[in-house]
């Protein structure tokens, strides 16, 4: 059962993502991507992380999204003129892009062959109650620096965009 | 291994490697948009893109270890790739405002 639904969206993830690279128009890039966080999503709750599921969901697909989608329309972006590349990467672009996956694949089965496998319900330390405890008392600092971070960008994202209506 | 054995080793669920797989497959694909793509906003997408692909190994490695450390790493990957994409947008907007393009070939003040 385990191994069916990984297989199911590994594949959606993986088709998403290749349709984020190749698609021309970035909306469509857009809704692909929403596909890989939806079924990432979905490892999350396999690997018992209850909470960072909901907030992939949340977060990313729900608020990051929309923020993308919100530009692409404000923009008015349309599809990408596709101009000459270089010979370089025609030639050695994707047997490089290969040879990459294939250095990642080699060393994450080469030091973790049999590190144990995935059964839903073996780890039940990922609810809201363990993360939240665990955030504000080892991570507390660190929480903190989060949120004054996260201060800091709205500033800039507002004076950015406040030169842009001047 | 024969395969009648690895049958039976897969009864016992997914092994983590292929979740570290699928997560190198994810950030590979993410690269390769990165580089080859000229559309500055598909550009910031592929980074969301490897960012989620690393937010899924910490997982799995929080489920290997038994460990809610790894949920944490993923929760604050996940507020710094907000903050990121507010700022980020905000200058595609302005970098569009002024240039009125979104082909990073063409933003190239700092070139040379």
């Amino acid at each position: 059962m385990e191994l069916f639904f990984f297989s199911l969206f590994a594949l959606i993830s993986v088709v998403c993502a290749i349709n984020v690279v190749l698609q021309k128009h970035p909306i469509s890039s857009a809704l692909s991507l929403i596909g890989v966080m939806g079924s990432l999503a979905v490892m999350y709750l396999a690997l018992g992380a209850e909470f960072i599921a909901m907030a992939q969901i949340i977060v990313y697909a729900g608020a990051i999204m929309v923020l993308f989608i919100f530009v692409i329309m404000l923009l008015n972006a349309g599809a990408e003129s596709s101009r000459g590349r270089s010979w370089i990467v025609q030639v050695l672009g994707f047997p490089l892009m290969v040879a990459l996956l294939g250095v990642l694949c080699y060393f994450s089965m080469q030091w973790f062959p049999d590190s144990g496998f995935v059964k839903f319900g073996d780890f039940q330390g990922g609810g809201a109650q363990q993360v939240g405890y665990a955030l504000f008392t080892d991570y507390l600092l660190p929480f903190e620096v989060t949120s004054v971070l996260i201060l800091i960008a709205i500033i800039g994202a507002i004076v950015l965009a406040r030169k842009e209506m001047d | 291994m024969n395969p009648a054995g690895a049958l039976a080793t897969l009864n016992n669920g997914v092994p983590i490697s292929w979740y570290l797989t699928l997560s190198a497959v994810l950030f590979a694909i993410g690269v390769a948009g990165f580089l080859f793509r000229r559309n500055i906003i598909t550009v910031f997408m592929c980074i969301e893109l490897m960012l989620n692909a690393v937010n899924l190994s910490f997982v799995a490695f929080a489920h290997q270890h038994r460990e809610v450390s790894g949920h944490i790493f993923t929760f604050f990957v996940m507020v710094v790739a907000a903050a990121e994409a507010a700022v980020g947008l905000a200058i595609i907007l302005t970098v569009f405002k002024n240039r009125s393009t979104l082909n990073i070939d063409d933003v190239d003040t700092l070139k040379n």
